[in-house]
């Protein structure tokens, strides 16, 4: 703010005060940058102005209704998959809280498989193994430059059209056809179906165990790190971690006497009933978002590890720190720096483009609020509404991305 | 300190200058088709007798012919429409905003539609009814046993409403799978994604037809609501309104006269004062409603009277073969009954 009004020439003092006509104020900088400010924001005030002054006379001369009343009205719709209680006699909010859920959920899942899928593909892509690099070539190659709506389309209705009808009659006798997956899984045309697990009494400790065994985890890493620190002694975090955090719930399991019972799916009129069903709309979605996402992050990826100066990785490799260790310690730290900025924008975009899931019939928010919508005639108040949720996820995202990258970038030295 | 000065002064001088400026009153929508010399017209996104675009393109089907007809009556020219092929979820919105001057649209008239909405249905063009379609090997001869069946619908509709009010009236649990686009939900139920499918009847006549093998799909005999399919225009401009409603009641006026797109010449001939006053030999009732004497002339040499366009487009002369049912001429035992132009 200062430093250009300290540099210009201040007015001789010559005794005498020149007397400073009209036109030396419009040639002076200064009043020109406040004209064109003040330019600027009247066209944008104006502008803002004539749309919302506009739009209201409109919707006034054509007898359409407008404010948020009618959130509380009953909605009148099912919606195939639901996170919170909802029925068709729910108000229109709770429909839209419905569909945000479905927004929130599967970008949360998105954003975790394709940050592990991108990574895996991007350091495929740089491995000295030719089959694998040039595989992942191929799949970054392709991904990337199909629509991501078209590969919605081609995983629902390609993989659908493979799958077997739930259940199949011949003279009467019903016969489940669905294809059997390990562990008393489902596959059919109607979805992914899983053995639900039912808590009995005592369940909890099984929980409890879990909490523990994760909380001592953390110690037991900080305990490693400081032991490190002083004597230069490893201790092997991850193995002891992970048994810990599988092996201390499973024995209390045993220990309750088993307090968990699994409802398998059985066969009804028309379908399986009971179990956990995973949508195939759902998984279409996820599935085409992961695998589009990933073929951006896996370039990202790359482009950080090779931007990691070559020298880093010989003196890692001088000090005697083997290759997943060069790897873990040395390059990903530093390329995270790169990765980071870009990974954010990804993920947003993820966010932003599970909108596309009412395509292929998943109730995401988008699709709900069309449906509202629709049903009531509120487009401007509903549209606000999409954009304000949208809005305020990306900006909660990038919130959290950036106090992340902040933190990777104090590992610089 | 400075800047904030600066922009207040900003923000006055801007809501001084645009308050100024005095709202454009929209322009009546007659005045403005003629201007733009076609008639822009919203249809569904291709659903068989109702509107659909043929191998070389051109849009058939009877909410189709009704904007022709439209058209015919304004411009002499059944060809002055742009078709606007709109989805489910699009249609109100693109009438409210302007982008269409009606909708002919397979849309079921409701009085939130009236209301809430600002949109003003003309006239019922088609009496419907939702039904439900099931693959025959199912074994399924009512709706009522399609409990915990998985159900194929488009969002946007009166169809996914009623389908939500019949399962919880008749208490029986269901899986509903909504689509966008009609083309979605055909082709999931197709698949084998759900049991059935739903929507008005004729719509189920009509997908039947697209089916891998469509003898292997029936129609349930239920019927589920009330769909009176209408055309519709923005509410507030009562001149295009009784334009567009009158359209449709001169073709069934001009069924129940007798005159038809062959004897209309012969009929600009006849006695009958009925007649005479329908085909603008007597008095002026085309200028009435502000289009020319010879309107009725126009359409039905265009497209001819409403049976004829009904025949041709979804009755015994179509693919569909729907019975004319609750369509008929109320002198038939219809439900189709036109006030009388006079």
């Amino acid at each position: 703010m200062t430093m250009t009004t300290e540099q210009t020439p201040r007015p001789r003092s010559t005794g005498e005060t020149p007397r400073r006509s009209l036109s030396s104020y419009i040639y002076q900088r200064e009043t020109r940058e406040i004209i064109f400010q003040v330019i600027l924001v009247v066209a944008i005030v104006a502008l803002f102005y004539m749309i919302i002054s506009n739009a209201t006379a409109n919707l006034r001369a054509r007898n359409i209704a407008s404010g948020f009343g009618f959130l509380g009205n009953v909605a009148g719709f099912d919606i195939s998959q639901s996170w919170i209680s909802y029925s068709n006699v729910s108000t229109y909010g709770r429909a839209f809280m419905v569909g945000l859920w479905n927004t929130v959920i599967l970008a949360a899942i998105g954003i975790f498989f394709t940050t592990i899928l991108g990574f895996t593909v991007g350091i495929a892509r740089l491995s000295s193994n030719w089959l694998i690099a040039k595989i992942a070539t191929i799949y970054v190659e392709v991904v990337r430059n199909c629509p991501l709506l078209l590969q919605m389309f081609l995983w629902y209705f390609a993989v659908l059209k493979q799958l077997p009808e739930p259940l199949s009659r011949v003279d009467g006798v019903v016969k489940s056809t669905s294809y059997a997956l390990p562990g008393g899984m489902l596959l059919n045309t109607r979805g992914l179906f899983t053995p639900k697990p039912e808590w009995l009494p005592g369940a909890e400790f099984i929980l409890y165990a879990l909490i523990v065994a994760i909380i001592g985890t953390v110690l037991m890493a900080r305990w490693a790190k400081a032991r490190q620190m002083a004597t230069g002694q490893p201790f092997p975090v991850f193995l002891t971690g992970a048994a810990a955090i599988i092996g201390l719930p499973l024995l209390t399991y045993f220990i309750m006497g088993r307090p968990v019972q699994f409802e398998y799916p059985e066969l009804g009129r028309f379908n399986l009933s009971g179990g956990f069903v995973m949508l195939p709309e759902f998984v279409a979605v996820l599935l085409g978002l992961v695998f589009y996402t990933a073929s951006y992050i896996a370039e990202i990826v790359r482009a950080g590890i090779v931007g990691v100066s070559k020298g880093q990785k010989e003196a890692a490799m001088a000090i005697g720190l083997s290759k997943g260790q060069t790897l873990r310690l040395v390059v990903v730290p530093q390329a995270m720096r790169i990765i980071i900025p870009p990974l954010t924008s990804n993920y947003l975009n993820l966010t932003k483009n599970s909108s596309l899931g009412g395509a292929v019939g998943y109730p995401d928010m988008t699709q709900v609020a069309g449906t509202i919508n629709n049903q009531t005639g509120q487009a401007i108040e509903t549209i606000l509404m999409l954009m304000g949720v949208y809005l305020t996820i990306s900006l909660l995202t990038s919130a959290f991305m950036n106090w992340f990258n902040k933190r990777m970038a104090l590992v610089e030295r | 300190m400075k800047h904030l000065v600066k922009l207040g002064l900003a923000a006055a001088l801007a809501v001084a200058s645009a308050s100024s400026a005095a709202l454009a009153q929209a322009p009546k929508t007659l005045d403005a088709v003629k201007a733009r010399g076609t008639l822009s017209c919203g249809v569904g996104t291709g659903l068989a007798g109702f509107g659909q675009p043929d191998d070389k393109g051109a849009w058939t089907g009877l909410d189709v012919e009704f904007c022709r007809a439209l058209a015919a009556a304004i411009f002499n020219d059944p060809q002055k429409v742009s078709f606007k092929p709109l989805s489910a979820k699009e249609r109100f919105t693109a009438l409210q905003s302007g982008e269409i001057d009606v909708l002919a649209r397979n849309s079921t008239w409701t009085i939130s539609r009236d209301s809430s909405l600002g949109l003003a249905f003309v006239a019922t063009n088609y009496y419907d009814g939702q039904g439900f379609m099931v693959k025959k090997s199912l074994g399924v001869k009512s709706a009522k046993e399609l409990k915990g069946a998985s159900v194929c619908v488009q969002t946007g509709t009166t169809t996914e409403l009623n389908l939500a009010d019949f399962f919880r009236t008749n208490k029986l649990e269901y899986k509903p799978v909504v689509f966008e686009k009609n083309d979605e939900v055909v082709a999931a139920y197709d698949a084998g994604r759900c049991d059935s499918m739903t929507t008005d009847a004729s719509g189920l006549y009509a997908e039947r037809l697209r089916m891998k093998n469509p003898d292997e799909n029936i129609v349930l005999p239920e019927i589920i609501s009330k769909e009176p399919l209408a055309p519709a225009v923005r509410q507030g401009d009562s001149q295009w309104f009784t334009i567009v409603r009158w359209v449709h009641f001169a073709m069934l006026n001009a069924e129940e006269l007798g005159v038809t797109q062959k004897n209309v010449d012969e009929m600009l001939a006849s006695t009958n004062p009925d007649i005479k006053r329908m085909l603008g030999k007597e008095g002026d009732f085309g200028k009435g409603i502000g289009l020319e004497n010879d309107w009725v002339v126009r359409i039905i040499k265009a497209v001819g009277n409403y049976g004829e366009s009904y025949e041709r487009n979804v009755g015994s002369g179509s693919r569909l073969k729907i019975d004319r049912g609750l369509n008929k001429q109320w002198s038939q035992g219809g439900l189709q009954y036109a006030p009388p132009i006079r």
